[in-house]
């Protein structure tokens, strides 16, 4: 159900009243809210010019927020590309034939998904250094990294399975038909397309994955939260460095979330994919958020849904057949 | 196929941008900061402590860093070898093992517990355990009236453990970082600041702070501030030893002291400046 | 390893992390329903203002809005949500809460929309068929299913949620993160250290998705 439109009548005069006033409402609470905030910032001296006027200077951004920037996204784009390989062989592994790969690849997914990035970065950054006597700075990043493989590794993995699920039965009946192997057909039929259809899908995960790197800071990664605390330092505005960065996190992820909409109308007019690309999807992968959370009952709902709609359909089909 | 053409492509993907990501910045944000020749030295400080050792921009000022150019000097690297490194307080020991630093200069206290990882040189100031106020705030003069007062240190830190261990009835609050702590003092919401009496003067005399903060009582625990370096390299350490003692003597040392924390009316502790333990 | 156990109240800070999770899930829901109620009102500047705060929180970092939860809510602007004798404690898990709530609302008033999704135009229509005003057919009709289509994606958000209860040891939250990092620290950063901890969020994760995976098919409006 598109839920504007049909959960309301065309207003009449005193509808058209009352949300006038709500309107009036609305916006004093909204401005009112906004405002008492801006006095009490001024009230407590942290609109102070001098507070401000360092994101003024260009070293401000060259030397600490671009590089810390750059830092957020290097980790992001990394664990997003491993990710992907993680979620695919996962992926593939929990679609397999062989009992035995499908149950310990579930195991592996379950299990990390159940476990908080920030739990896991922690452990691992310990971990490396002593263990693999790596150096603070790699140990950190690759703790990073590795977390959030891991974690949206297995969301991704998930993703996959229940897009293949998504898929129309008749495309793995066509490529058994031809002769193709079970595995084949996976790999050349169903996941070319699982996998465009999932496109919207992946991109939010990297907004998730790049809201996730900020835990970074908390096992000392050099990364745009780390950046401001630096910053902070230096010029006693810590949080005005806050308030910046959260603006910096807030205007990217609004750019990958619209950015994601957009590949999502493409991939649906062109109609590569026999599913439907769904953001619908994506919006409860970010349901997860932070260490977010695409949770397998999700992934059932969706099979559970798509299931009854194909039943519908070969129903509605075998029916005209007739 | 296609799918084989993505994996194979993602995995290219992935090898180029974790080669670039080892290239580049994740490795050492400060690796701009010098030329990292073959006679290059690498010396971690903290970035993020104003007075003791903190980056601003391309340069780096404080009392550790002073020392440690003196130091460097000494031992035949010109300021401009430097390759400076950022040695947060969780990764000290592992940079050193690891061959990330050759010296550390980070407010890094001798213990024992250390010693079993690195050795120190040093010890090249001696530091207590303080606690910094407003300036217009006379309720607090020392330990002994911190009965119900309002603390902030950073989260695991040993200032915030031995406050907890010795001042139960004292509120502490943890934040990641200390000058998270200092809005909070300013504003009256937090009654003081406690962690090593140098890094809080170091805050008080930055220029934003100026006149707003003092430090008061005497200070109440012994941390002596060694370099680290690699477990049992002696010559080393007797190398680093005799720097420090020449900057004591030459008077180096107590202008760096004057030029970095002076502005906070700080005065160095007893024992100051100390005589460096014999190299073991 | 079996001292360690004893030493640190390992119970202790999950108890913390399922009652941080616990008022954080209500308080979530809450905000997320009238968030969610903006969002599909017939009033432009509701919509407008649910979908800006929606952006807005879903797209910040939960650090930074812990921090500014406490750092700059509470110390800062000084609000207080218990009277200033209260232990700096409670202040700090009251804070946490909120922040939590403020940033997991987002999502919940995402999930309820995708459940109003699920509810038939023919509903709506109905509704109004029969004479009911916008707030009798949604709290009559619409919600009420709108929360039972909505109940999987529900349980995902509270499995996130209380996942990242962790991140509230950045603000000096004695949860079982903060735990583990201490023991890491000071004692032994051994995998047993680590399955224990991660074992303790399986034990706290599974049995909800199971239960929300379960009480969707149950509830699920049959049509």
């Amino acid at each position: 159900m598109s839920a504007q439109a049909v959960l309301f009548d065309a207003p009449g005069p005193k509808a058209r009243r009352r949300h006038a006033i709500l309107t009036v409402l609305g916006l004093l609470l909204a401005a009112g809210i906004f405002g008492a905030f801006i006095w009490r910032l001024y009230e407590t001296a942290q609109l102070e010019p001098q507070l401000w006027t360092p994101f003024l200077e260009g070293q401000t951004w060259t030397q600490y927020l671009l590089p810390g920037l750059w830092r957020t996204l290097q980790a992001a784009l990394v664990s997003v590309v491993f990710a992907i390989v993680f979620g695919l062989i996962f992926g593939m592994g929990r679609l397999s034939q062989a009992r035995p790969l499908r149950w310990a690849c579930g195991v592996i997914v379950e299990f990390f998904r159940s476990v908080p990035v920030l739990l896991m970065m922690t452990f691992l950054f310990f971990f490396m250094a002593r263990n693999f006597g790596m150096p603070g700075q790699t140990a950190s990043f690759w703790a990073v990294i590795v977390g959030l493989t891991l974690y949206n590794g297995s969301v991704i993995a998930e993703l996959v399975r229940s897009g293949v699920h998504q898929l129309p039965k008749g495309q793995r009946e066509a490529g058994l038909a031809i002769g193709l192997t079970s595995a084949k057909t996976l790999r050349s039929i169903e996941l070319p397309q699982a996998l465009t259809a999932m496109l919207p899908a992946l991109m939010s995960q990297l907004v998730v994955i790049l809201k996730d790197s900020a835990l970074g800071t908390a096992i000392t990664y050099p990364e745009l939260i780390a950046a401001a605390r630096q910053l902070g330092s230096r010029h006693g505005n810590v949080i005005a460095a806050y308030i910046v960065v959260g603006i910096i996190f807030v205007l990217i992820n609004w750019l990958l979330t619209v950015a994601a909409g957009r590949v999502e109308r493409f991939i649906n007019r062109r109609g590569h994919t026999a599913a439907p690309a769904k953001t619908a999807a994506s919006t409860l992968v970010q349901g997860g958020g932070a260490p977010g959370e695409f949770g397998a009952n999700i992934a059932d709902a969706v099979e559970e849904e798509v299931d009854d709609w194909r039943d519908r359909n070969q129903r509605g089909r075998r029916v005209a057949d007739e | 196929m296609f799918t084989r053409r993505l994996i194979a492509t993602a995995a290219a993907a992935g090898m180029a941008l974790t080669l670039a990501a080892c290239g580049g910045g994740a490795a050492t944000p400060a690796a701009t900061g010098g030329p990292a020749g073959g006679d290059g030295i690498k010396i971690g400080i903290k970035f993020d402590q104003p007075g003791l050792g903190l980056r601003e921009g391309d340069s780096y000022t404080g009392f550790d860093v002073e020392v440690a150019k003196f130091v460097a000097k000494e031992l035949g690297h010109e300021e401009g070898d430097i390759e400076w490194i950022e040695s947060p307080s969780a990764q000290r020991e592992t940079l050193i093992e690891t061959d990330q630093v050759d010296l550390i200069f980070a407010t890094y206290s001798i213990t024992d517990k250390r010693k079993e990882r690195v050795s120190f040189a040093g010890p090249y100031f001696i530091a207590g355990q303080g606690l910094l106020v407003r300036a217009d705030d006379s309720s607090i003069t020392g330990q002994d009236t911190l009965g119900g007062k309002k603390l902030c240190s950073v989260t695991g830190s040993t200032p915030a453990q031995k406050i907890k261990d010795a001042y139960p009835d004292v509120e502490l609050q943890e934040f990641g970082t200390y000058s998270e702590c200092l809005p909070a003092l300013l504003n009256g919401t937090i009654d003081a600041v406690t962690t090593d009496d140098t890094i809080l003067a170091g805050f008080a005399a930055q220029s934003q702070y100026a006149g707003k903060l003092k430090l008061v009582g005497e200070p109440f625990t012994t941390e002596n501030y060694g370099v680290g370096l690699k477990k049992g390299d002696t010559a080393l350490c007797e190398q680093v030893n005799a720097a420090i003692t020449k900057m004591v003597s030459e008077g180096a040392w107590e202008a760096a002291i004057e030029k970095t924390l002076g502005a906070a009316d700080y005065t160095a502790g007893p024992g100051n400046p100390p005589t460096p333990a014999a190299c073991s | 390893m079996l001292d360690i156990l004893t030493r640190y109240d390992i119970l202790g800070a999950f108890w913390m992390t399922i009652q941080l999770s616990f008022w954080a899930a209500l308080g979530s829901l809450a905000l997320g329903t009238i968030l969610a109620i903006m969002r599909v009102s017939p009033v432009a500047v509701l919509q407008k203002l649910g979908a800006l705060y929606v952006n807005v929180a879903r797209n910040t970092p939960l650090t930074l809005i812990l921090v500014f939860c406490v750092l700059g809510a509470f110390y800062i602007l000084q609000l207080s949500l218990a009277p200033a004798s209260a232990p700096l404690r409670t202040q700090i898990f009251l804070w946490a809460i909120v922040g939590l709530s403020l940033y997991h609302a987002a999502f919940v008033c995402e999930a309820l929309r995708s459940g109003v999704n699920t509810v038939p135009v023919g509903q709506a229509e109905a509704a109004r068929a029969i004479g009911l005003t916008f707030t009798q057919s949604l709290s009559q009709v619409i919600l009420p299913q709108a929360f039972r289509g909505a109940i999987a994606p529900l349980g995902s958000v509270l499995i996130a949620l209380i996942k990242n209860t962790t991140v509230a040891s950045i603000i000096g939250s004695q949860e079982a993160s903060a735990m583990m990092k201490t023991i890491v620290e000071n004692e032994t950063g051994s995998l047993l250290v680590f399955f224990i901890f991660a074992l303790g969020f399986v034990i706290l994760t599974l049995p909800i998705g199971v239960g929300f995976t379960e009480m969707s098919r149950r509830l699920a409006v049959k049509r």
